[in-house]
């Protein structure tokens, strides 16, 4: 059956790719030479005894296999370590950075959608206009802003009016539950607008070509001989096909979106997995950051997955 | 013998780098976007090369009172250690050239070397290789630099080799497409059947053919380095001891530039940096178009049908 079989060969790609960052993970954090957790036992004036000790506390002693598998059976429980910074344990650190950082990156990624979608198309339909060069030039200006710049841009602009970081005014005594979200939600405004800008050069362009691929199509032709309108043919028949490799490019683009929340989570200081990934640079704190990417790397790979299956979904000619 | 076979239709005399000039500049010549991306490019490359002569102070000089405001004197103000940030600009545009510039190399190299293996030798080779570059796709790059670069430590050497060796994936993919259809062309199964090697038929017949297209994938990884490099400085992974654009805006951020109000301190090498990632994608977009095989119709053409060849690359 098409179904089963695609299914099931997604999973098993998506599954050993998991596995494959899982072991990277450890590779990259304990196996190297003058790897991160020996580094810890580099106490200036520390004695032999308390080497010893510390390299006894971590698990260091026993074989590199043997440090392995206390690992993944480690991760199978959902321990990933203790900050260094703070004893917290990294799941904690890590799900209440995620719960901050899924609506600013929900709302900025809306927005990129949305209006990357519309100006995309009318750059594909109105080529060789006013109207198509200018969001074309728009988008290549947003596209080639490093992020964290043109966060800095918009703090420099909205200097006074906005606040210029953090998650809430810490001198808001007492808030009520409005005055709360209202206070989150002016917070949330620059990061989410500085992603939402960034993708949005990078949809537009997406779409545009998308756009001018499907119109080239036969089908188009047809429609265009049969006599429908330039508008009918754009929206209902174009439109619809070009969406196709959008949803995948917006799903590949996850990789982009993490790397941009980094940058923006720093301007801006909100607490979120971005920040945690550059604060936990900063301290040198390896659990912290080692448990930071290999969550980032799952909900990559984990949007990946679901891009090929509504792909498949959509598309009935794909059979493999 | 081997007269025949260049005189073959379709296969261009002379030698290989002359063939490659030709192509690229024939392709640049008709796009006035490709031209402004490349006349910008050289523009930034002369000013690198030439920052001791242009430079009108050292990276160290203090030159004025910390953010004194752009004027007359110093054209583009000073930083908050008083460096002049116009010198500042010319001498930060030599390691953040040289980074673009070599990640992009080791990224090509990498990419070129893999993507032509996968696509020449085809079988289990290619179903290997494209496997693992299948996982390199899969996993977020800028965090694996960080990771990386944290934990190799700052330098220069460390940031070109960390970019370079995260960014070959989409070269490998483009390049295997490409010999995998030049593979299978006549003159190279003659070049064959007269009983050239792998090697003679990989540099001679094989890899002429791909060079332009890889010409267009260096120039895009170029914006991409830069951009990278750009990042990784913000986090402070950055070499200390060189001065570059991402590390002139890290500075300036950490100098209380923006609660200053210096907007000078930051804008210029932002936009410096801006500009490059445009020359590059203008640049290398146009070449990857008039190289993409895939010319089409479009349909909507207002009056009568012309050749439009996709402006913007669809495989991102």
């Amino acid at each position: 059956m098409r179904g089963i079989d695609f299914i099931l060969k997604r999973t098993a790609f998506a599954l050993i790719t998991v596995f494959v960052a899982v072991t990277f993970n450890f590779v990259l954090f304990r196996a190297l030479p003058g790897d991160a957790i020996t580094n810890l036992s580099k106490v200036p004036g520390a004695s032999p005894a308390l080497r010893a000790e510390l390299t006894k506390e971590f698990g260091l002693d026993k074989s590199k296999w043997e440090q392995y598998l206390v690992y993944l059976r480690q991760l199978a429980t959902g321990n990933l370590g203790v900050s260094f910074s703070n004893q917290e344990p990294v799941t904690s650190v890590l799900f209440h950075a995620i719960g901050n950082t899924i609506p600013m990156v929900l709302m900025g990624t809306l927005f990129s959608i949305i209006f990357g979608t519309i100006t995309g198309v009318l750059a594909a339909w109105k080529r060789r206009t006013v109207r198509g060069y200018g969001s074309v030039w728009l988008a290549l200006g947003f596209y080639s802003l490093p992020t964290h710049f043109l966060g800095l841009m918009l703090l420099l602009l909205t200097a006074g009016y906005l606040p210029r970081g953090g998650r809430v005014d810490e001198f808001l005594f007492n808030p009520g539950l409005v005055a709360h979200w209202v206070d989150v939600g002016k917070h949330m405004l620059l990061p989410s607008l500085t992603l939402g800008l960034v993708l949005y050069g990078q949809y537009t362009l997406v779409v545009r070509s998308a756009m001018l691929e499907t119109l080239g199509e036969d089908f188009v032709l047809t429609a265009r001989a049969k006599g429908l309108p330039d508008r009918t043919i754009v929206l209902r028949h174009a439109f619809r096909n070009a969406m196709l490799p959008v949803i995948t490019l917006i799903a590949l683009s996850m990789g982009y979106i993490v790397a941009g929340s980094i940058l923006i989570e720093k301007v801006f200081s909100w607490p979120g997995v971005g920040r945690l990934v550059s604060q936990s640079v900063d301290r040198r704190d390896w659990p912290v950051l080692q448990g930071t990417f290999l969550i980032l790397t799952i909900s990559v790979v984990f949007f990946n997955y679901v891009a090929d299956l509504l792909y498949y979904e959509f598309d009935p000619r794909i059979t493999t | 013998m081997s007269a025949t076979l260049e005189n073959e239709p379709g296969v261009e005399t002379g030698s290989s780098a002359q063939r490659l000039r030709t192509a690229v500049w024939g392709i640049l010549k008709d796009r006035p976007s490709a031209i402004a991306g490349a006349v910008m490019l050289a523009g930034f490359v002369l000013v690198a090369v030439f920052a001791p002569v242009l430079a009108p102070h050292g990276i160290h000089e203090i030159v004025g009172p910390p953010f004194s405001t752009p004027g007359a004197y110093p054209p583009l103000g000073l930083d908050d250690g008083g460096g002049d940030i116009l010198s500042l600009l010319m001498w930060g545009a030599r390691i953040s050239l040289t980074v673009g510039f070599a990640a992009s190399m080791v990224a090509i190299l990498v990419g070129g070397t893999i993507g032509v293996a996968a696509g020449f030798f085809g079988g289990a080779t290619d179903t290997i290789l494209m496997r693992i570059t299948d996982y390199f796709l899969a996993i977020p790059d800028v965090p694996l630099m960080i990771v990386v670069a944290a934990i190799w430590g700052p330098s220069l050497l460390h940031i070109v080799l960390v970019i370079g060796l995260l960014l070959w994936t989409s070269t490998a993919r483009i390049v295997r497409a490409q010999v995998k259809s030049v593979r299978e062309r006549v003159y190279v199964k003659r070049a064959r059947a007269l009983g050239a090697g792998n090697a003679r038929i990989i540099f001679r017949h094989v890899l002429p053919q791909v060079a332009p297209l890889l010409v267009a994938n260096t120039v895009l990884t170029i914006a991409v380095a830069i951009f990278d490099e750009t990042a990784l400085a913000f986090l402070g992974l950055s070499d200390p001891s060189k001065i570059s654009w991402g590390k002139m805006i890290k500075n300036a951020t950490e100098s209380a530039a923006i609660s200053a109000g210096a907007w000078w301190t930051i804008v210029p090498p932002g936009i410096c940096v801006a500009l490059v990632i445009l020359a590059c994608t203008l640049m290398g977009q146009a070449l990857e178009d008039a190289l993409n095989p895939r010319l089409r119709v479009a349909h909507l053409a207002a009056r009568g049908f012309r050749l439009l060849p996709r402006t913007l690359r669809d495989d991102a």
